[in-house]
């Protein structure tokens, strides 16, 4: 593997649902490589999920989780913190607008296309009309959205599609200019167009932005990943480059699993 | 700011708790001079404003023959007549402390004291709604099951919507349909009173009619198409699927709209009020005219003072108590809520 | 013989639903023709003084808005407690089970609490005690229609607001009480159509007046209550007038009913 830097490092980490007895991940070790988009795969319930959510800690909207472990994550100065050690409300916010998250379905909230992306803008201190207008334009010229909507800015984000709701979803979390970004099945509710025009608008994203990806999908791991992790039951089997993985992976159970063997 | 927002919606949320104990702490002190005068046996006893002779404080408990005789002067009351001829193992005066009516310790000349009782008007709470649920429940049970597997969604829809429209209709309206035309009308059949019992309760059962189909017909909804499908798919027959599917899949849901439909009846006031007859007399007939808690509280309320006033207090812990247990069990063992 | 069976058992089920039918038929058009004798515009321009139901329409609407005003915002943040803070405690549990038994205790019960805590340490009826009596109706039902409409919301739509860095009443404000708006809002509209035909909680704490209006703190008109005086006066003219004034208060409910139904729907498409 080339040596490159890291922006989130998963160390030791175990982490307990409220409630549960048993921990749902046991000792994870498992970077997130800057620049480059990692993958989380493996049968369902292993924790993939859990990991994710980890990673912005949204898990501590239900309180009596248990972590374990540390998850550095790297700040814009170079310098390295732990976002375990995060207590403050403060804190958490900033946490979350640098970690943004996508989800398995699309979560347009409940205004016009333009107040979600402005939304979040203004939550992160962007009041300036001009700004906004700009950095929205912007973001889903990037995206790809523009053409599509830029007649109904102002109308009900609940109207679109569901893969142009979804792009949205990425388009408002890409405005907020995060360093990582997460992605639980984002694909897994949409039809196979739609899957692949946000399976390039990540692929374009990486330039920008490093990337953490659940997917159930071994094609989609292996057409836009450059890192691929894969679990079982609470524990991290493998990771490895994309490529070896689905060529030549170490673990047995690896194998097994992306020749669908199991799972 | 968020912290006062918080903290906002957590006291919202108490309020109920403050109103809910409120009220049962209200009723229990605006009650407690009947209830230490009276005690369990107002729930046995059926005269309500009988003036009675204070016995003298003779420790030996006879039976206080004299208090089912004597002295019947209600006149306070417009129309609360005497029951006293029955129920003469009513032992009045052998808790001598609480008494402070008709003056202070020196009471000369044949001291009296009135007594209440709420037989009366539980008993004819509790037959009204008997009545009311005999005769609601096949009806409902009729109207849910066709709105749900009989009728076309052309009917079912519009019908539908009708029925839930004649829940939200006021209690009142159904009042004074029995007054002036279903009480008559059941009159020229059974014979009787135009205000009886039986009146009352066909009123309640016609008033909870709606509400109770439009909630067993939600219950029956919720069972899957796949079940009845499967069902069908053996050979059974419609009634046999509403029977052996639909109706052990919605049971719980069923049971609690019936439920939520008595305590409604339990409680409901406007519409027997009109029906009743408001006397303090058993109904010896269905026919014959009666009470019930909420109609003795709606007439009584504003003429009552000192130990009358208590005694209607007493009434309604007594309603709020049983409605409470019985709204309580429905939603606790019948209609769960999801997750 | 099943086959004989289903065809009895199916007739017997429309029989009944018939005759529920024509039963609530029968009070519909004994209240429409009934109604309409005494109904003119008239009616609505005079105070029960002079025959007329104006004072009696306005106090009602007057006691059950200003329950209403006051209950919309405790009650729904009540609501928002239930779902949105109490992370599904026990505590939260017991406030939903308490509702659902206030949403239901009789109305005239109700109504004694108000007395005693209100009208006997003042003396007198008044306005404000029927007020407080209809907010204490009022309140479990606010409370648990955004209960139940929150619910609804899915828990991504919360978490996507959290995950974009807004804080949790943000997210509330903004977000999912906005996508829970329409039923909150019919549900509103029901609970107040719920209030504004109630007679027994009103019967002895605002009292009854034939007179036009607007002072909360003494006795106020209600149309509710005088419906009940007037349809058991030994006057035809009075019987008349209640049938009018009970027309024109369940064409009132119905409308709000209908218009929440309506809402909703519109909400679907
Ligand atoms: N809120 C919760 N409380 C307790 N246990 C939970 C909770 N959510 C998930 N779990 C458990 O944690 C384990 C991991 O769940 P997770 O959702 O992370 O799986 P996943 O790999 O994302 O699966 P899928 O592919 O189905 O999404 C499972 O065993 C699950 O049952
Ligand atoms: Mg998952």
């Amino acid at each position: 593997m080339k040596d490159i830097a890291n922006i989130m490092e998963i160390q030791d980490f175990s982490f307990t649902y409220p409630k549960a007895e048993n921990p749902s991940l046991k000792n994870i070790n498992l970077p997130i490589k800057e620049n480059h988009i990692t993958a989380l795969i493996g049968p369902s319930g292993c924790g993939k999920s859990t990991l994710l959510r980890a990673m912005n800690r949204i898990h501590d909207l239900y309180p009596g989780c248990h972590y374990e472990g540390a998850i550095k994550l790297k700040n814009q100065d170079g310098s390295i913190g732990n976002i375990l050690d995060i207590k403050k409300e403060n804190d958490f916010i900033a946490l979350r607008q640098r970690v943004g998250m996508i989800f398995q379905k699309p979560t347009p909230f409940p205004m016009t296309i333009y107040e979600n992306i402005a939304y979040g803008l203004r939550i992160a201190g962007i009041k300036n009309k001009n700004d906004l207008e700009e950095i929205i334009v912007k973001s889903l010229q990037d995206a790809a959205l523009w053409n599509e909507v830029k007649d109904r800015l102002h109308q009900d984000a609940r109207g679109l599609s569901g893969g142009q709701q979804q792009r949205l979803c990425i388009t408002r979390v890409v405005a907020l200019k995060p360093d990582l970004m997460l992605f639980d099945e984002p694909t897994s509710a949409l039809d196979p167009i739609s899957t692949l025009a946000i399976e390039e608008m990540i692929l374009g994203l990486k330039e920008k932005y490093s990337i953490a990806i659940v997917t159930h999908n071994m094609q989609q791991a292996s057409r836009i990943s450059d890192y691929t992790a894969f679990m079982y039951l609470g524990d991290l089997v493998e990771f490895n480059d994309t490529d070896v993985m689905f060529t030549n992976p170490k673990e047995q159970q690896t194998n097994n699993y992306i020749t669908g063997k199991f799972g | 700011m968020e912290k006062i927002f918080a903290r906002l919606s957590q006291v919202s949320a108490s309020l109920v708790f403050v109103v809910l104990v409120s009220t049962l702490v209200t009723l229990y002190i605006s009650a407690k001079p009947a209830i230490e005068e009276f005690g369990a046996k107002f729930l046995i006893d059926a005269r309500w404003g009988v003036d009675v002779p204070i016995e003298p404080p003779s420790s030996d408990h006879k039976p206080a023959q004299q208090a089912s005789q004597s002295s019947v002067s209600n006149a306070h009351l417009d129309n609360g007549t005497n029951a006293g001829d029955e129920d003469d193992g009513i032992n009045v005066g052998d808790d001598d402390d609480g008494i402070n009516v008709g003056g202070d310790g020196v009471v000369s000349n044949a001291p009296h004291k009135e007594v209440f009782g709420g037989a009366v008007a539980i008993v004819g709470t509790v037959f009204s709604t008997i009545i009311a649920l005999l005769f609601a429940v096949p009806l409902a049970m009729g109207i849910a099951i066709f709105l749900s597997e009989i009728a076309a969604p052309a009917i079912s829809k519009p019908v539908g919507i009708a029925i839930e429209l004649l829940a939200a209709i006021p209690s009142i309206i159904y009042g004074m349909w029995g007054l002036f035309y279903f009480g008559p009308f059941i009159a020229s059949i059974f014979g009787g009173h135009s205000v009886s019992l039986l009146v009352a309760g066909l009123v309640l059962g016609v008033m909870v009619i709606p509400f109770m189909a439009a909630l067993s017909r939600d219950a029956i909804n919720t069972t899957p198409d796949v079940l009845k499908e499967a069902a069908y798919a053996v050979g059974a027959t419609k009634f046999e699927v509403i029977k052996d599917v639909v109706f052990p899949y919605a049971k719980a849901g069923i049971i609690g709209s019936i439920i939520i439909s008595l305590g409604r009846a339990l409680g409901e006031t406007m519409a027997v009020a009109f029906v009743i007859g408001g006397v303090f007399e058993f109904a010896k007939s269905v026919t014959d005219p009666t009470n019930s808690i909420p109609v003795v509280l709606a007439n009584n309320f504003s003429e009552s003072s000192g130990l009358s006033l208590a005694s209607l207090f007493y009434l309604s812990l007594i309603l709020f108590v049983v409605s409470f247990i019985v709204i309580f069990t429905a939603k606790h063992y019948f209609l769960r809520r999801g997750k | 013989m099943r086959l004989l069976i289903n065809k009895l058992v199916l007739g017997l089920s429309s029989l009944a639903a018939v005759i529920g039918l024509v039963f609530l038929g029968w009070i519909l058009i004994t209240l429409i023709i009934k109604g309409s004798e005494a109904l003119s515009p008239y009616i609505f321009t005079h105070d029960l003084i002079n025959n007329g139901i104006r004072n009696l329409l306005f106090g009602q609407f007057v006691l059950a808005g200003l329950a209403t005003i006051i209950g919309i915002p405790i009650g729904i943040m009540a609501g928002i407690y239930l779902q949105e803070y109490s992370n599904g405690s026990k505590y939260a549990d017991f406030i939903r089970d308490l509702s659902d038994v206030m949403m239901s205790a009789p109305s005239i019960v109700i109504g004694t609490f108000v007395y005693a805590v209100v009208v006997m340490p003042t003396g007198h009826t008044a306005g404000w005690a029927g007020v407080f009596a209809l907010f204490v109706m009022m309140l479990p039902i606010v409370v648990r229609a955004t209960d139940d409409m929150l619910s609804l919301v899915p828990t991504e739509l919360r978490e996507a607001g959290i995950a974009i860095g807004a804080s949790k009443y943000h997210v509330i404000v903004n977000i999912i009480l906005r996508a829970a708006k329409v039923g909150i809002v019919t549900g509103l509209i029901l609970a107040f159509a719920r209030v504004v035909g109630e007679t027994a909680p009103l019967l002895y704490t605002s009292g009854s007046s034939v007179y036009w209006s607007t002072d909360l703190s003494d006795t106020f008109p209600s149309i509710t209550v005088s419906i009940y005086n007037l349809a058991t006066m030994p006057d035809d003219k009075m019987v008349q007038l209640a049938w009018a004034a009970a027309l024109v208060l369940t064409f009132f409910v119905l409308i709000l009913n209908l218009l929440g139904r309506y809402i909703i729907r519109e909400k679907h498409h």
